[in-house]
C-alpha cells in the first residue's frame, strides 16, 4: 500500500521553495498568471520548470552519484560533448533519432569512463571526473571544429521546445526520469546498496554488494542524463554551442543535490528533493530576471541563499537547538 | 631513494621529457626569452596554485579562486581609476578584504562542518557576483605606479627578460615551500589532512589552521589578482574564470594528493610549469587548435592520477589496499 504522509512534504526544500515563489510573486505580481495558448501552457511558473528541467536531469544523475559518496563534475561537459555529436550527426544527414542515440551513447560512454577510473582504479571522483571536465570541452569543440553547429531537424527541436499535454518538453522528460529512477531507487534495493556504498564502501563490499558494478552503473546513469540534458539544451537553441551548453552546470547541479538534503558525505539522498533544489536555484534566477533587477544580482542572492540553507542544514544548527531546547526545558 | 619523493620525480622527469621532446622539434623553445615568458604569463596562476596547495594538502578544496582573482582585479582598478587611490593602498585593501574573506569561508567550514566544496562554491558565487555588481566592464588602470611595475624586468643573457611578476611568482614558491616544510604551520596543515580526528588529539588547533588555510588561499589568490591586473592593466569581473581548475590541476599534476596529507609545494611549480609548456607549444606549432590545450591537459591529469595510482599502490601495503576493496 502507498502512503505518503503530508508532514513528509512539510521540509526545509519545499519550505524554501514556497519562500523563492511567494518572494517572485511580491516582487512580480503576474508571477502566478497561466495562459493556456497554441495548445501549451505559458506563464513564469512554467518558465521556471522549463527552465530548471535541464539542471533537474542532471541533479537526478548527480544525487546517485553523491550518494555514493563521490561527485561528477563532467556533466556540464557531458551536455556539450552531446550536443556536438547530435547537432554533428543531424547537419551530416542523419535521421533525428540515430542523432539522439548518438549523443545518449556518448553520455553512457563518459559515464563508463568515470565510473571505470572510480571503480576499478579507486581515483578520488572529484579528480577522476575533473579529467573529463577538462578534456570534454576539448573533445566537443574538436567535433563542431570550434564553431555552432545550427540544426532544425524536427526531433530534436521537438525534445528541446516542443509540448506534451501542455506542459513543455524538458519538464515532461525530468518528470519521467524522476518517476523513473526515484521508483527504480526505492521499489527496488539499489536505493539500498547505494547508501550502503556511500556509508562505507568496505563494509557494503564485504556484505555482499557488488560496489564495483553499482558505481559504474551510478556514473552511466550520471553520464546518461548529462546526456538528455545536453540533447534539451542543444534543441531548445537549434545549436551545439561547444563552448558555452552546460557551462558551470556541474555545480548548480551539485548545489540543487546539496540544498535538496543530500549529503556529500555520502549515505542520504533524495532523488525528488533535489529536482526540489534544482527548482528552487531555477525559481530565483528566474524571479530576478522578471523583477527587473540586474542579473549580476544573481550570484550574491545565490550565496546567500546556499549560505543560509547550509546554515539551516549543519550540524552545528541542530546542536544549537537541542541546546535551545535543553535549555527551555530546564527553565519551564 | 625516499619513496615519498617518487610521485615528485615522476612529475619532473615527464616534465624534461615533454620539454625535451618540445626543443627536439622547435629549437627555439630552449631561450631564456621563451622562459621568461614561461614565468611572467603563468605568475598568476602559480600564485594562486601555491595556496590551493596549502588546502588541497590540508584535505580541502578551494572552487573561489577564479573569482577573488577578478573580484581583486575590479576593485583594484575601481579604486585606482574611479576614486584615485595610489595603488599601493588599493592593494592593501584588497588584501584585507581577501583575507577576511577567506578567514569567513574557514570559519563556516569548520563550525558549520560545511564540506569545503560546498562553502567556497559559495564564495565563488558571491566574489564573482560582487565583482559584476560593481561593474560589468573592464575598468582600465592608467597611473605611472602600474605601468613602471608592470614594464620592470631584468634582462638575462640571451635576450630574455625575467619580469618583476615572475620573479614574485617564484618568491612565493619559495617562501611557500618554507612554510609548507619548515614551520608549524605547514605540519598542521600535513597532520590534517593527513587525518583531522588524530591531528585534534595530537593537540593540533584544527579551528585556527583551517581559518589560516583558507585565509592563506584567498590572500594569495588576491595578490594573484593583483598580478594578473599588473599582466592586463584593466579589471574586469569576468577575468580568470575556470582558473581554480588550472591551480587544482597543477597541484594535482605536482604530486599532491587530493585526499590531503601529502604533496609539495615545488611539485605544484613544476604543474604550472607543464601547463605553461602545453600552451606554448600549441602556439608554437600555430596549426593546432587552441582545444587541443584542454584536450592534453585532461591526458595530462588522467596520465597523473594513474601514475600516482600506481606509486602508491605498490608502496602502501595491505592495509591501504584492503579499505579500498
Amino acid at each position: 500500500m502507498m502512503r505518503i504522509p503530508l508532514a513528509r512534504l512539510v521540509n526545509t526544500q519545499t519550505i524554501a521553495l514556497v519562500g523563492v515563489l511567494l518572494l517572485n510573486w511580491i516582487l512580480f505580481p503576474g508571477f502566478f498568471k497561466i495562459e493556456w495558448q497554441d495548445g501549451r501552457l505559458f506563464g513564469s511558473l512554467i518558465d521556471v520548470l522549463n527552465r530548471g528541467a535541464p539542471v533537474a536531469i542532471l541533479a537526478i544523475g548527480m544525487t546517485a552519484v553523491i550518494a555514493t559518496k563521490g561527485v561528477d563534475l563532467s556533466v556540464g561537459a557531458v551536455m556539450a560533448m552531446a550536443g556536438a555529436v547530435a547537432a554533428t550527426l543531424v547537419v551530416g544527414g542523419y535521421p533525428g533519432w540515430v542523432a539522439v542515440a548518438g549523443a545518449l551513447t556518448v553520455g553512457l560512454l563518459c559515464g563508463l569512463w568515470n565510473g571505470a577510473l572510480v571503480a576499478l582504479l579507486d581515483i578520488q571522483p572529484i579528480i577522476a571526473t575533473l579529467v573529463l571536465m577538462v578534456a570534454g570541452r576539448g573533445i566537443a569543440q574538436l567535433i563542431t571544429e570550434g564553431s555552432i553547429v545550427t540544426f532544425s531537424d524536427p526531433t530534436l527541436v521537438f525534445i528541446g521546445t516542443g509540448s506534451f499535454l501542455g506542459l513543455p518538453m524538458p519538464v515532461v522528460i525530468a518528470l519521467a526520469l524522476m518517476i523513473l529512477v526515484t521508483l527504480a531507487v526505492r521499489k527496488t534495493a539499489i536505493g539500498l546498496f547505494i547508501e550502503a556504498v556511500g556509508v562505507n564502501r568496505s563494509a557494503a563490499t564485504l556484505a555482499g554488494i557488488r560496489s564495483r558494478l553499482l558505481l559504474i552503473a551510478v556514473y552511466a546513469v550520471s553520464g546518461l542524463c548529462a546526456a538528455i540534458a545536453g540533447i534539451i539544451v542543444a534543441g531548445d537553441i537549434r545549436g551545439a554551442d561547444a563552448n558555452n551548453a552546460g557551462l558551470w552546470l556541474e555545480l548548480d547541479a551539485i548545489l540543487a543535490a546539496v540544498i535538496g538534503g543530500t549529503s556529500l558525505l555520502g549515505g542520504r539522498f533524495s532523488i525528488v528533493m533535489s529536482v526540489v533544489g534544482a527548482l528552487i536555484i531555477q525559481a530565483m534566477n528566474t524571479g530576478i530576471l522578471v523583477s527587473g533587477y540586474p542579473p549580476e544580482f544573481n550570484l550574491v542572492v545565490k550565496a546567500g541563499m546556499i549560505t543560509l540553507i547550509l546554515m539551516i542544514q549543519s550540524p552545528f544548527a541542530g546542536r544549537l537547538l537541542t541546546w535551545f531546547g535543553r535549555n527551555r526545558r530546564k527553565g519551564a | 631513494m625516499n619513496r615519498s619523493l617518487r610521485p615528485l620525480l615522476a612529475t619532473v622527469v615527464i616534465f624534461l621529457i615533454a620539454y625535451a621532446a618540445a626543443v627536439f622539434q622547435f629549437p627555439g623553445l630552449l631561450s631564456t626569452r621563451v622562459l621568461g615568458n614561461f614565468l611572467t604569463d603563468n605568475a598568476f596562476l602559480g600564485i594562486a596554485a601555491v595556496g590551493m596547495t596549502f588546502v588541497i594538502i590540508s584535505g580541502g578544496i578551494d572552487l573561489s579562486v577564479g573569482a577573488v582573482i577578478g573580484f581583486t582585479g575590479v576593485l583594484v582598478a575601481v579604486l585606482i581609476t574611479w576614486l584615485g587611490w595610489h595603488p599601493l593602498a588599493a592593494f592593501a585593501a584588497a588584501f584585507v578584504v581577501a583575507a577576511a574573506f577567506g578567514a569567513a569561508m574557514g570559519l563556516v567550514i569548520h563550525y558549520l562542518e560545511v564540506p569545503p566544496f560546498i562553502v567556497t562554491l559559495a564564495g565563488m558565487f558571491l566574489a564573482r557576483g560582487g565583482a559584476s555588481v560593481i561593474t560589468q566592464d573592464s575598468v582600465p588602470i592608467d597611473h605611472p605606479f602600474y605601468s613602471a611595475i608592470s614594464s620592470l624586468y631584468w634582462r638575462l643573457p640571451g635576450g630574455g627578460r625575467l619580469s618583476f611578476v615572475g620573479l614574485l611568482m617564484v618568491a612565493v614558491f619559495v617562501v611557500g615551500a618554507i612554510v609548507a616544510h619548515r614551520t608549524k604551520f605547514g605540519s598542521y596543515v600535513y597532520a590534517l589532512g593527513g587525518n583531522a580526528t588524530s591531528a585534534s588529539l595530537m593537540g593540533v588547533p584544527v579551528a585556527r589552521t583551517t581559518v589560516q588555510i583558507y585565509t592563506l588561499s584567498s590572500v594569495l589568490a588576491c595578490l594573484a589578482g593583483i598580478v594578473f591586473s599588473l599582466y592586463t592593466s584593466a579589471g574586469y569581473p569576468l577575468a580568470a574564470v575556470g582558473v581554480e581548475l588550472d591551480a587544482i590541476g597543477a597541484v594535482v599534476i605536482g604530486g599532491t594528493l587530493l585526499t590531503g596529507g601529502y604533496g609539495f609545494v615545488f611539485g605544484t611549480f613544476v604543474g604550472v610549469m607543464l601547463l605553461g609548456l602545453v600552451q606554448t607549444y600549441i602556439i608554437f606549432d600555430g596549426t593546432l587548435s587552441s582545444w587541443w590545450t584542454k584536450i592534453v591537459i585532461g591526458f595530462l591529469l588522467f596520465l597523473f592520477i594513474v601514475l600516482q595510482r600506481l606509486v602508491f599502490a605498490a608502496s602502501a601495503r595491505g592495509d591501504r589496499v584492503a579499505e579500498k576493496a
